[in-house]
């Protein structure tokens, strides 16, 4: 048991070092990784979510609501700094998620998903048709921030995203993995497997999702300002249904049960896409979905899941 | 000496299409006591749990816990009124470890939804733990619900009901599913637990040995209406309760 779980700890240690090292030997990574980590906490969201069995295809709209802070920042009260934009982004998307929450957890699987669905096709077409407001579809340019009061030259600037968020991450993934393992993390899974039993228990199934989904709503918000500010626009895509789809996949390929599987599969999604797309300009799409069908069928539980397989049978032989 | 009545339901009434489950139920529970209720299938017996619980709300009728309305209240006010239910199906969490299970309603019962302790954590382990002890499942205590015999689980829903801390314990055939061979050794836990946790309980129940020996009282529920109430040895011997219920 202590040999697993310091193999686990230094398996992290390892990530956690290349995830900083590497972008400095090669930097035109930096960039990538930003948004490897960016994508993963959002996805840590939908881990939580898939916890109690409900998949949110809307995901994208508390994205979008991050992103969409840094790029009104700009436009309306000049260059502003990341650190007001992340603690602004945050509790914008999280108030978004309460309001657009109360009305979603009412509702269970399918109905769940698509609700999710039409609220951030609504917030796409709002961003999307205010052209006065938001510039339409051309989006929305985030300037370079300034970090805590400091302004940096570009080369510098990705290297202070970079460690940021690779600071954010390691925070939001020990605060997910504690939230899972406490009382409401663990009612959220007996919503899967027995929500009857739970309310006989005195406890509101609704509540427990709602807290859930606020905090799913917040990340989503934490890695839309990141994403925005890597990428220097915010545009509707961000909160247009293919982008929830991506964070599912996302979900999937690296695995639910645990909060590590957001990192993992957002690293695989985004080198696939970054080198498959150089070779193969327009059928990227393609390779992915081949390898999710092989996830599917050849690793149910994600890169995690085959992860710890592997661990398992090594440790029995 | 009077007990007090802990459960009151007046005049009850429902039916599903054509079919009358009560039609003017009138049924008290005392502290204290081990109520039984036999009848015919489907002669309503669960409905009544489910309308006592909240689950479903009546056509007619009233139910008040220790005076207080409760009718159109919700399961989980209900249940944090003080009445918990066991299922005659085990309702658990089957991917959480048995303790999880205790755990968890441990912190639906105390409102203890923190979010940054382990549930493993909670100041209420000691106490689920002997809960384990007084439902002499202790041994699989680490082994997920889902893994379970039948028998097992059973008691397992019966311990999670407990860790509410009821003042009333609904049991829907608390020995139905299990082997013949363990019934009386899982009703001799069970009321054992009840009588040290001082819990009053109502148990729906089919096996007249169980009713002759476990119940300090038997309610017959026959044509939507409780017919008779009395000592199990007087009810059981009535002649129209055992034609019409017994079958002999």
């Amino acid at each position: 048991m202590a040999g697993r779980s310091s193999a686990l700890t230094w398996t992290l240690a390892a990530v956690v070092v290349a995830a900083g090292v590497i972008p400095i030997l090669i930097p035109s990574m930096a960039t990538l990784v930003v948004l490897i980590l960016a994508k993963g906490i959002v996805v840590l969201g939908i881990i939580i979510l898939l916890q109690a069995g409900q998949v949110s295809f809307g995901h994208a709209m508390f994205f979008a609501a991050g992103a969409y802070t840094a790029g009104f920042w700009g436009k309306y009260l000049g260059v502003g700094d990341l650190v007001v934009y992340l603690v602004v982004g945050t509790v914008f998307a999280t108030i978004l998620g309460l309001l657009v929450g109360l009305f979603v957890v009412r509702y269970r699987e399918i109905f769940f998903g698509m609700l999710n669905l039409a609220f951030s096709m609504v917030l796409w077409s709002l961003l999307e048709k205010m052209f006065h407001l938001t510039n339409g579809a051309d989006g929305m340019r985030v300037p370079r921030p300034t970090v805590f009061g400091m302004a940096f030259s570009p080369e510098n600037f990705q290297y202070v995203l970079l460690y940021l968020t690779l600071t954010i991450a390691i925070v939001a993934t020990f605060v997910v993995q504690r939230f899972l393992e406490s009382p409401t993390g663990n009612m959220l899974r007996a919503i899967k497997s027995n929500e009857t039993r739970l309310e006989y228990l005195g406890v509101s199934a609704r509540r427990i999702l709602l807290i859930g989904y606020v905090i799913s709503a917040a990340l989503g918000g934490i890695g839309g300002v990141l994403v925005a500010v890597a990428q220097q626009i915010a545009t509707p895509e961000f909160a247009y249904w293919t982008k929830s789809g991506e964070f599912v996949f996302i979900a999937i390929l690296g695995g639910v049960g645990n909060a590590m599987g957001a990192f993992a599969g957002s690293a695989v999604f985004e080198l696939v896409r970054f080198y498959a797309s150089a070779q193969l300009a327009n059928s990227w799409q393609l390779i992915l979905g081949v390898v999710l069908i092989a996830i599917i069928l050849f690793a149910p539980n994600g890169l995690i899941g085959l992860w710890k397989r592997q661990r398992a049978a090594r440790d029995e032989s | 000496m009077t007990a007090i009545v802990l459960l009151e339901a007046r005049g009850l009434a429902i039916r599903f299409g054509g079919v009358v489950a009560a039609d003017g139920v009138d049924l008290d529970v005392l502290e204290g006591e081990k109520l039984a209720i036999i009848g015919p299938n489907g002669a309503g017996k669960t409905t009544f749990l489910n309308i006592a619980t909240g689950y479903l709300k009546p056509q007619a009728g009233t139910v008040k816990f220790l005076g207080k309305e409760i009718t159109a209240h919700r399961p989980r006010d209900i249940t944090r009124f003080g009445i918990a239910r066991a299922f005659q199906i085990p309702q658990l969490f089957l991917d959480h470890t048995v303790i999880e299970n205790l755990l968890i309603a441990a912190a639906g019962h105390s409102g203890r939804t923190t979010l940054m302790r382990s549930l493993h954590d909670l100041p209420e382990r000691s106490e689920m733990e002997s809960l384990l002890d007084l439902v002499s499942i202790r041994d699989v205590a680490d082994r997920k619900a889902g893994e379970l015999p039948e028998g097992k689980r059973k008691l397992v829903d019966i311990a999670v009901a407990l860790a509410l801390k009821p003042r009333l314990l609904l049991m829907d055939e608390p020995t139905s599913g299990v082997a013949s061979s363990e019934k009386f050794a899982i009703m001799d836990i069970l009321v054992a637990a009840l009588e040290k946790q001082r819990v009053t309980s109502v148990f729906v129940e089919h096996d007249m040995d169980m009713v002759t020996r476990y119940a300090d009282r038997v309610a017959v529920w026959s044509a939507g209406k409780i017919q008779i109430s009395g000592p199990p040895a007087e009810v059981l011997a009535d002649p129209v309760v055992r034609e019409q219920v017994i079958g002999i």
